[in-house]
């Protein structure tokens, strides 16, 4: 990965050009008797760079296992590359993890278009596409795209949760929405539209987009509380929504405030908006957020943080994402542990899609990973929580989308 | 260099370039083929602030244009790559000559943030128009196989294409640019008052040079879309305009061949970059970036004519003593801001 | 009514951001003729550096003094590291030469900082102020003050001192200010100073309201770009104007083209400035160059 010189790559040219065998056997492509090799891209740079520490976090996690022994005897060769959210750059970097470094497997690659970018490729070379960082829904499609599996609950399904609330708790109510215009946003949009189904257009009274450009969305939120809606849904990534929980509590508008789950960090997001302005707030949450108090002393939140001060010490104990990084990796460990001796990519990618009743340190307690050869979506269970000025209290019965369907 | 020996060397390196992909794999072939896209994308943009003196910083959005034009004609009316090019270079051509005609009145600064301006606004227009761009999900290709049963992988095809197209407009850019309009528009570039004395028509030499130089970029747009089998609005952001503009620097204002050089170079030096240091790998390519410019401030090829030009005087000189150098007539920049201190 | 000039407010407190960035990308160009592509990101790198501070437990105007002074001397260091050796090469070189420094700033900014974002003090009170039904943040309001300010304080620099004089004359016309005794490469490096140590000070009053992280300047520097553009790049009061108009104008659009609504919010900003261009393409208060044939 690091240190990878001009000369090494040049030489590396020639002896594929050369026909030589390299030293991987052709039936487990990536995988000897002592290394398993596992390739990434994620934003290092770029508008996106914030995300960049999921896979910083990763790699620290995979040292963790390599210090303990590996998988089976082998050690993890984990190899990330820059893509800088940009499409292109990630189809140019993710053929060379593939074509050049001849890696096994492609983990937690970042991104909705970088990884529509690169979607039909992994298929069409068969390479497993795993646990791909997005919230987007198509990568539940194993008919079509049998080498790629999601990982978190999708946006779509997280907005239907919002507006079967909704529909249940204030069914007269008027709807604004404020979303940021591209993939992320409007993935959401359309679950809580599809969701709300019929009562859409009568309730939908406004909605008001930004770019992640835009120094803020103040105009927005005036807009908003003009309308007269009194439900709003909040579609914004963390720098933003600050912003829009903050102006809202300082114009005056007290709608019921439902938040997407991207933003539903404490550290990052409601301390800087004002603890006593966030209250009421009502997200959707699959996993332990690490800077609630109320996991304070649960086990898993503590070995995470143990894990972060010996393997991670650069990353910040407030940023949800190293705690998403360290939870993902550890099911991609077990997802090789389970391949046994068989790293073929049709077992890594068949064990993968046998999943049953997986637990996972920093998941909400309840929240099981299942797969299986019909169901790419691993995690496909969430929790409304309501921030009550000091922690998100869970409340209701666990939203299962699987059961659902 | 006698004519001959300029179409030989043509030939020669074209034909070296057409091996490649016996010795190459599909990958470094894929990013070979990037480097052609990028040498017609950069022979654009050098021909319109190069040649004629006007600054772009708007340039990734007509290869945007040209991407989205070839996506959706293939995608959405199953027309083949090849008719995609010529239609993409004509859209482009019209929208920058569109562009071109009421920026006229804008000069220099004002021209380059006209056109930065543009570029920004391209992606948002993109993801408005959903119906046709498929916007924010952007629309997926595939890659065309060879024909005529020809036994070359997806990869090898393309690349050979690509060299030819980029051939083909490295061949158009030469003759335009010793042609009757090469030389108004470096007239124009120089010196416009007196270009305009001597009859030359200012705006429409200025706002043909936009859409000729759109439609070059268009071209390569044309070529991505199909190359990377996929387009989407954060495949054109603003940075993309501002790697052409650092494209023709490091290859060489008012140069045909440098922009090769510079194609390699946004290729392949970012990639280095990130080899060297995990950390900060783009603070390790603004080192490069800077480093380049001290010592090859008129990129490469200026730094070729410096050093033919005093090889040659070395050897005027030796011949006939230093009396007889002769002044060289170097090619001058857009609103040449050379300090006099 | 009402509405219209809450969006008018909120309008002039975006565009005091765009005002102060755009101030300090006038001011070199005033004194150095060059545009300085890394404007932006020295001012967020001086801004990381007075989050250290008040890390560190600093008091807040200490560090902003502080982080003022640090600016005001890096400023002068680049350029003279950076930027003297190709100062007589062509303009593209030079331009070329700022966008290696951005990305240069932005990489080590991410690199020593993290790019998580991090929540950057006020030194105004965060209760909002009301003015009938018009709210008011108290913070943008001071930023506002605060970039006015330093308009009226440049203008008197550069109007009345000697000194704002000779920088003046030495990025106008350097061959002859240097017949007039001027350090004419002494004055560039001050110049570089100035708009380092401007910047600091915008990058500190934006980062409250944009969350303090390296790609914090990005979306604000294109917006300070059309900013000074529709004012002119030859006039400071035009950048601050020309900031307030754009914030506005923005925000106006926004709300009441309702065919546009907020996705091409953007798009219409920067389509007004270019109908302004053509109109005016010096801008709205720049000198307007004629030539004589």
């Amino acid at each position: 990965m690091t240190g990878r010189t001009r000369t090494a790559v040049l030489a590396g040219v020639v002896l594929a050009a050369l026909g030589l065998a390299s030293t991987v056997s052709a039936q487990t492509p990536g995988v000897t008797a002592t290394e398993i090799k596992i390739g990434n891209t994620n934003p290092y740079s770029g508008p996106a760079s914030a995300y960049g520490t999921i896979g910083k976090s990763i790699g620290a996690y995979f040292k963790k296992v390599n210090d303990e022994g590996g998988i089976n005897g082998r050690k993890i060769t984990y190899i990330s590359y820059d893509d800088g959210y940009a499409p292109p750059k990630a189809v140019e970097m993710v053929r060379r993890l593939v074509e050049q470094d001849e890696v096994a497997l492609l983990f937690q690659t970042l991104g909705t278009p970088t990884n529509s970018a690169i979607h039909r490729y992994m298929n069409q070379q068969k390479v497993p596409h795993l646990f791909v960082a997005t919230g987007a829904t198509k990568w539940n499609d194993p008919k079509n795209f049998p080498w790629t599996m999601g990982f978190q609950p999708n946006y779509q399904t997280e907005g239907r949760v919002y507006a079967g609330h909704v529909l249940k708790n204030h069914p007269d109510a008027k709807v604004g929405i404020l979303y940021q215009n591209d993939d992320y946003g409007k993935d959401y949009l359309k679950g809580f539209e599809d969701g709300l189904g019929e009562a859409a257009k009568k309730m939908i009274v406004l909605k008001q987009s930004y770019e992640v450009t835009d120094p803020t969305i103040d105009s927005q939120i005036v807009n908003l509380k003009n309308s007269g809606a009194n439900v709003f849904f909040n579609i914004t990534i963390p720098k933003f929504a600050v912003q829009a929980i903050k102006k809202a509590n300082d114009i005056g508008w007290k709608p019921t405030h439902y938040l997407n789950n991207v933003s539903s960090s404490l550290g990052t997001v409601l301390k800087p908006a004002g603890l006593e302005a966030s209250r009421g707030l009502i997200t959707a949450l699959y996993m332990k957020e690490v800077t609630d108090p109320q996991w304070r002393n649960d086990k898993g939140y503590l070995d995470w943080v143990a894990w972060m001060k010996k393997y991670y010490p650069e990353g910040a104990l407030d940023d949800q994402f190293n705690a998403y990084g360290y939870n993902v990796a550890i099911l991609m460990t077990q997802v090789l542990k389970q391949c046994g001796n068989d790293f073929s990519r049709e077992n890594i990618m068949r064990q993968a899609a046998s999943i049953k009743d997986l637990e996972l340190p920093l998941l909400l307690p309840g929240i099981r990973i299942n797969t299986s050869p019909t169901d790419f979506a691993p995690i496909e269970q969430e929790q409304l929580a309501k921030f009550d000025g000091e922690r998100w209290v869970l409340f209701g019965d666990l939203f299962d989308a699987f059961r659902k369907q | 260099m006698s004519r001959a020996a300029r179409i030989g060397l043509l030939v020669a390196v074209v034909g070296g370039a057409g091996l490649l992909p016996a010795f190459l794999s599909g990958f470094r072939l894929f990013q070979f083929t990037q480097v052609c896209i990028y040498a017609i994308a950069l022979m654009g943009l050098n021909l319109l602030t190069g040649y004629n003196g006007q600054i772009s910083l708007g340039h990734g959005a007509f290869y945007a244009v040209g991407a989205y034009t070839s996506a959706i004609m293939m995608d959405r009316w199953g027309i083949g790559y090849g008719w995609t090019l010529p239609a993409a270079a004509l859209v482009c051509f019209v929208a920058g000559f569109l562009f071109g005609r009421p920026a006229l009145r804008l000069e220099g600064l004002y021209l380059a943030l006209a056109t930065f301006s543009l570029a920004l606004a391209v992606p948002q227009i993109l993801k408005y128009f959903e119906h046709w761009t498929g916007g924010s999900q952007g629309i997926v290709l595939s890659k065309p196989r060879a024909p005529w049963g020809l036994r070359l992988t997806e990869d090898q095809w393309l690349y050979l294409v690509t060299l030819a197209v980029t051939a083909v407009m490295f061949v158009l850019a030469v003759n335009l640019v010793r042609g009757r309009v090469g030389r108004a528009m470096v007239a124009i570039r120089d010196n416009p008052v007196a270009a305009e004395a001597m009859g030359v028509n200012l705006a429409l030499v200025k706002s043909l040079m936009f859409g000729v130089s759109a439609a070059y970029t268009g071209v390569a747009g044309a070529l991505s879309a199909v190359a990377i089998a996929y387009v989407a609005p954060d495949s054109f952001n603003v940075f993309l305009s501002i790697t052409f503009l650092i494209g023709i620097v490091i290859g060489g204002l008012a140069s045909i061949w440098g922009n090769v050089f510079g194609a390699l170079f946004i290729q392949f030096v970012p990639n280095w970059a990130q080899d060297i240091s995990k950390a900060a790998p783009w603070a390790i390519f603004g080192i490069f970036l800077i480093g380049f410019m001290y010592v090859m401030p008129d990129g490469v090829a200026g730094a070729a004519r410096r050093l033919s030009s005093r090889l040659r005087s070395k050897r005027v000189s030796e011949r006939l003593g230093d009396d007889a150098v002769s002044s060289e007539v170097r090619p001058s920049t857009p609103e040449g801001h050379r300090r006099t201190t | 009514m009402e509405i219209f000039l809450q969006q008018v407010v909120s309008g002039l407190a975006t565009g005091g951001i765009y005002a102060s960035l755009a101030l300090a990308l006038v001011m070199i160009y005033q004194a150095t003729d060059v545009v300085n592509f890394a404007q932006g990101e020295m001012a967020m790198f001086a801004t990381y550096l007075t989050w250290s501070m008040l890390n560190a437990g600093v008091p807040y105007w200490w560090a902003f003094l502080a982080t003022v002074i640090v600016a005001f001397v890096g400023g002068i260091l680049i350029q003279r590291i950076v930027v003297r050796p190709v100062e007589n090469a062509p303009i593209l070189t030079i331009v070329i030469v700022t966008l290696g420094l951005l990305v240069i700033c932005n990489s080590v900014a991410g690199w020593i900082w993290s790019y998580v974002q991090k929540p950057f003090p006020s030194p105004f009170s965060a209760r909002p102020l009301r003015l009938g039904n018009i709210v008011f943040g108290a913070h943008d309001l001071g930023e506002m003050g605060v970039t006015l300010l330093s308009l009226l304080l440049l203008f008197l620099f550069f109007r009345y001192t000697p000194l704002g004089l000779a920088m003046r004359a030495a990025a106008q016309n350097p061959v002859s200010s240097r017949l007039a005794g001027i350090r004419v490469s002494r004055m560039l490096a001050l110049g570089w100073g100035l708009a380092a140590a401007f910047g600091a000070v915008a990058g500190m009053m934006v980062a409250p309201i944009l969350t303090l992280e390296p790609n914090m300047m990005g979306g604000i520097q294109i917006y300070a770009f059309a900013a000074a553009t529709l004012g002119g790049f030859t006039s400071p009061l035009g950048a601050v104007v020309g900031g307030f108009l754009v914030g506005v104008i923005e925000n106006l659009v926004g709300t009441y083209v309702s065919f546009i609504g907020t996705e091409l919010k953007l798009t219409v900003a920067l389509a007004t400035i270019i109908v302004v261009l053509l109109v005016r393409p010096s801008g709205l208060f720049g000198r307007v160059h004629v030539r004589r044939v």
